[in-house]
């Protein structure tokens, strides 16, 4: 029999667990995809156990024992390679239930958090991520600050910002641009003004950022475009002469996950070379913009036996070492093999912006499902509405909550609307002003949208044939 | 006097609605849904997850399939995946056949040639995926389309396959098992609320069980309301050419297809541009 290195008793009865990676799967909260790994806790109590078990287990050991050999890595070694060890020398002496109270700590501020994160390891947030209940993830997210700058400045306290995602299923221009102008008027895209293309083909993403670029000139509209491609069709463009602003790329958080994705990290650091050359930013020069996801690991059957959620946060590395603009958990997208329901969908989306901002990462959520899942869009309000006290920095912004290219429900202009009035909170202050300007805003009321048509795009319409 | 004035404000850009089918122009009520537009919402989402439960019509879509290849039968196939609950939930079942189906493929092998040897240049998989009505609406007169196009070549076609209860993967050991050097998946995507009826084709070369996404291209959302027949076929050829040319796919396999040239001049149709201002937008990149 196989020997355990953590054991932890309740009542009588005394559970085992073999490694720090089992005991990590089983003190996670229940979701789908850890069943259909074989990692998850076999009872409720177990789960309980092991998250006791887990609370006694000090921080530097994450250190000590990779979940992923070192050897066999490269995240893993990126993790332990780049580790600070002053910025750690707070939290070095603290169990991860410790840890938990210590970020809970009325001491513990944005100042101390942002210290913090270059001594943070992913298992390390995962691991206390396990430990809390929402509020908690909620209460220690929001103090973390991750302020990011390209054409306008993200991140800061009291400000939700979109992605627009004008998406359309067959990359029609005509189409992509009703939904722009849809969403501008709707106060949307802030974050960035970003299309998914229908297909992978170079010459049509650099039509699309061309076509991006030209609407964002002519309208000077302080924001950034991206076409979400894969980052090898991204260098290509740039090197045909594309005016790319940011460089998209979905991330994993194992090696052997980006190599099923096609990307390694030396790729990655080409790509943002590539973008950093073109020197397009007016404010600030972060250039990346990532996506990740729980599952991910698991559907490229490279997951190691760790569990998702764990996964998930290792891919924060790989984000942070890229100073991106944006990292996106698409949380809902997977389908119901990784994080069945609404329950699980709302839990994981809490986790993930709670993980990355703990680790320096300028997180938003695309709050989302598909149609074989069981949720609907009142389990879309509860994690939209979650995230925005959470202090989560974008969510995304579609017609009417429906993506008609990726056939999946994301959250609308008017959902953001909604987040904006219930908190008050605001769009990035550089795009506000253009709101303003625009017309599209009233100047009286920040948060009231004018009944008439802007000028400037009442021109527009009357070019409509 | 009570003049009664509706608390929705209109959004004076609905003429955009022509260019999508998107939820665009909804109007307001204050900064949320108009009722209308809400309970729209609600009554695609139902529609769309009844659709995600309906089962494939095998015998009908195989005679549809057996009319356009000719004298070919198709083989019905089923994944290990016994039934939707289990579908959902074990992509991993999906992505294999159950022992059944295996068996009828391993007993179409000639008795001759080394099992490594590929007999075929092409096999179709068609699966249903998540979506049967895409399947049942767009595989058989896709595959007519695109036997137009690739008539005059040399393929030789392996037997065409139905599975039922698939993933996309399902295709690696299909094509495996039948000898075939590339195959081509034919999957109904999951149901979107305004597309419950769109088909993924994925392509891979020297198929065999184990590969990941990166080892395939694939185009998405084919049916007459997305990308149409003709320029999925367009595509794919292009794709199943190059792969047999380079002997790859994934990744290292580009699509550089140069589709619909209308479709492509984006900046000419965009009217959110003004051409006599904009000194980028002249589109004469293309």
């Amino acid at each position: 029999m196989k020997r355990h290195q953590y054991t932890h008793t309740a009542g009588c009865r005394t559970y085992g667990f073999h490694d720090l990676k089992d005991l990590m799967a089983k003190a996670t909260p229940a979701r789908s995809g850890d069943l259909l790994a074989g990692v998850a806790a076999h009872s409720a109590e177990e789960r309980a156990v092991a998250q006791m078990a887990l609370a006694e287990v000090p921080l530097a050991t994450f250190l000590k024992e990779a979940l992923i050999p070192y050897e066999r890595d490269e995240i893993t070694r990126l993790i332990i390679d780049t580790h600070d060890a002053p910025a750690f020398a707070p939290v070095s002496h603290l169990t991860v239930g410790d840890f938990r109270n210590w970020l809970l700590g009325d001491a513990v501020d944005s100042e101390a958090l942002a210290a913090l994160a270059p001594g943070i390891t992913p298992e390390m947030a995962a691991a206390v991520a396990k430990l809390m209940r929402n509020q908690d993830l909620i209460l220690v997210a929001k103090k973390c600050r991750v302020v990011t700058r390209f054409r306008n400045t993200l991140g800061l306290a009291g400000r939700l910002a979109t992605r627009l995602q004008p998406n359309h299923p067959t990359d029609d221009a005509s189409g992509i641009a009703a939904s722009l102008l849809d969403g501008l008027l709707y106060g949307s895209g802030d974050a960035v003004i970003g299309i998914n293309p229908a297909t992978d083909n170079v010459p049509q993403v650099i039509r699309l950022v061309t076509m991006l670029n030209d609407i964002i000139s002519q309208y000077a509209i302080p924001t950034q475009s991206c076409v979400l491609t894969h980052v090898t069709n991204t260098i290509e463009a740039i090197n045909r002469g594309a005016p790319v602003d940011l460089v998209f790329q979905s991330i994993g958080g194992t090696e052997a996950t980006n190599r099923s994705f096609g990307v390694s990290l030396d790729l990655l650091g080409e790509a943002r070379s590539a973008a950093l050359s073109l020197n397009r930013g007016t404010l600030g020069d972060n250039v990346m913009y990532f996506e990740t996801g729980q599952g991910s690991a698991l559907s490229a059957n490279a997951n190691f036996g760790i569990d998702q959620q764990t996964c998930e946060a290792r891919a924060y590395a790989v984000a942070r070492q890229f100073k991106p603009l944006l990292v996106n958990t698409v949380v809902g997208f997977i389908g119901p093999e990784y994080l069945f329901d609404g329950k699980q969908i709302i839990r994981a989306g809490l986790e993930d912006h709670f993980c990355a901002k703990l680790l320096g990462l300028p997180m938003g959520c695309d709050v989302c499902y598909t149609n074989h899942a069981e949720a609907d869009q009142n389990d879309m309000d509860v994690l939209l509405t979650l995230l925005s006290v959470a202090g989560c920095n974008f969510v995304m912004g579609i017609p009417g909550s429906d993506d008609i290219m990726l056939n999946y429900q994301t959250t609308s202009f008017h959902d953001a609307l909604y987040a904006r009035r219930v908190l008050g909170l605001r769009p990035a202050p550089e795009f506000e002003a253009w709101l303003q300007k625009m017309d599209i805003f009233s100047k009286d009321a920040q948060f009231r949208l004018n009944p008439s048509l802007p000028p400037a795009f009442h021109k527009a319409l009357l070019r409509l044939p | 006097m009570n003049t009664k004035v509706s608390p929705v404000t209109a959004n004076p850009w609905e003429t955009l609605r022509q260019f999508t089918d998107a939820r665009i122009a909804l109007g307001r009520a204050g900064v949320s849904l108009p009722t209308a537009a809400h309970l729209a919402f609600q009554l695609a989402h139902a529609q769309a997850r009844d659709a995600v439960l309906v089962a494939l019509d095998v015998p009908g879509l195989s005679q549809s399939l057996n009319a356009v290849s000719g004298k070919q039968t198709c083989l019905s196939l089923h994944s290990a995946a016994a039934d939707r609950t289990v579908y959902l939930q074990r992509p991993d079942l999906g992505r294999r056949l159950d022992d059944a189906s295996r068996e009828t493929l391993e007993g179409l092998k000639p008795a001759g040639p080394e099992p490594s040897v590929r007999l075929y240049d092409l096999a179709f998989v068609v699966v249903d995926g998540l979506s049967a009505l895409a399947i049942e609406q767009n595989a058989a007169p896709f595959l007519s389309v695109l036997q137009r196009r690739i008539a005059a070549e040399n393929w030789s076609v392996a037997p065409l396959c139905i599975v039922s209860q698939g993933r996309v993967a399902i295709g690696d050991e299909v094509g495996e098992l039948l000898g075939a050097k590339a195959v081509v998946v034919l999957i109904g995507e999951r149901p979107g609320l305004s597309s419950p009826d769109s088909m993924g084709l994925y392509l891979t070369w020297m198929p065999r069980v184990g590969l990941l996404d990166d080892s395939r291209n694939c185009i998405s959302n084919v049916r007459p309301a997305g990308l149409r027949y003709e320029e999925a076929a367009y595509k794919l050829h292009y794709l199943l050419s190059q792969a047999r040319q380079r002997q790859l796919t994934g990744v290292d396999l580009k699509d550089e297809a140069l589709a619909d040239p209308e479709r492509l001049r984006v900046s000419e149709k965009n009217f959110l541009l003004d051409h006599s201002r904009t000194p980028g937008a002249s589109g004469s990149q293309a």
